[in-house]
């Protein structure tokens, strides 16, 4: 039986590879009566979505930006490229 | 952004800085790092002109350069502080089991519909944070495969790691930006007994 420490490890190194079946299996039927374990599992999913959602943010338009060069860093910038 | 077109670097402060800063700076967490790194682009960038075929926007055509430059940071962190026993050493969620591996403290339930947490700004904030505060080798790790997605075999090759050492490090950068986002976001009381 898989306890509810080895089944946190599991849960992320699931999210990393594709588990040997037994312990897929072992994964799948823990989570259906542990609600922490289940909480644990979906935490770390969020802890993705949020990632991912960062990563586009820069490409969406119209997004407000939450952070932009200096305007020290800018005039820095120009000048090494000789274009101040 | 067009296709093959070509802007006058004079412009390109103003055209691709800010795109390039933000992420820069999503993935090295360091103001002044971010700022060197998209300068450190625009220079490469105005050496190798001839390099951007046109295939693709000029947009596209810098960040490549810019991704290069993270990936190649990555690796000199992890020369200059390489994996070690203190990085591998007791996972931050051990003093959350017993000793037969159950539950001792569960995790706080986050309330609300969790999809929703990642559209708010402070959030993001709080989870930007979190993330700055892990060790290098967790925060890269975590930010090659998170937000990078790239598969763990590439991983490794930047990290210099094993694909099994690649999963702890993984797991422990996961465990502690949970905690870190359970007591600076969510504040709640942890959950009693299973």
């Amino acid at each position: 039986m898989l306890s509810c420490k080895d089944v946190t490890h599991l849960v992320s190194e699931s999210m990393d590879r594709t588990l040997p079946l037994g312990k897929r299996v072992g994964v799948r039927l823990h989570l259906l009566v542990c609600r922490f374990c289940e909480r644990y599992r979906r935490q770390l999913l969020l802890l993705r979505e949020t990632a991912r959602h960062l990563a586009l943010e820069g490409e969406t338009p119209g997004e407000p930006l939450p952070e932009s060069l200096s305007p020290e860093a800018r005039d820095k910038i120009r000048r090494s490229l000789g274009t101040a | 952004m067009d296709n093959g077109k070509r802007t006058d670097p004079a412009d390109w402060v103003d055209r691709y800085g800010d795109y390039l800063f933000r992420y820069a700076m999503l993935r090295l967490r360091d103001r002044s790092a971010a700022e060197d790194m998209v300068q450190e682009t625009f220079l490469a960038a105005l050496n190798s002109r001839g390099s951007f075929s046109g295939g693709s926007s000029e947009a596209t055509w810098l960040v490549g350069i810019l991704k290069h430059k993270i990936a190649d940071h990555y690796r000199r962190q992890a020369r200059e502080a390489p994996l070690e026993g203190g990085d591998l050493a007791e996972h931050p969620d051990a003093g959350n089991f017993d000793g037969a591996g159950h539950w001792k403290t569960g995790p706080a339930g986050w309330g609300g519909n969790p999809a929703d947490h990642y559209r708010e700004r402070e959030f993001l904030d709080r989870f930007r944070e979190c993330l700055s505060g892990l060790s290098p080798n967790h925060a890269n790790a975590f930010t090659l495969r998170e937000i990078d997605g790239l598969g763990t075999a590439e991983i490794c090759k930047v990290l210099n790691v094993t694909e099994t050492n690649l999963w702890v490090i993984l797991h422990r950068a996961r465990a502690l930006l949970r905690r870190c986002l359970e007591t600076r976001w969510f504040g709640a009381a942890a959950g009693k007994g299973s």
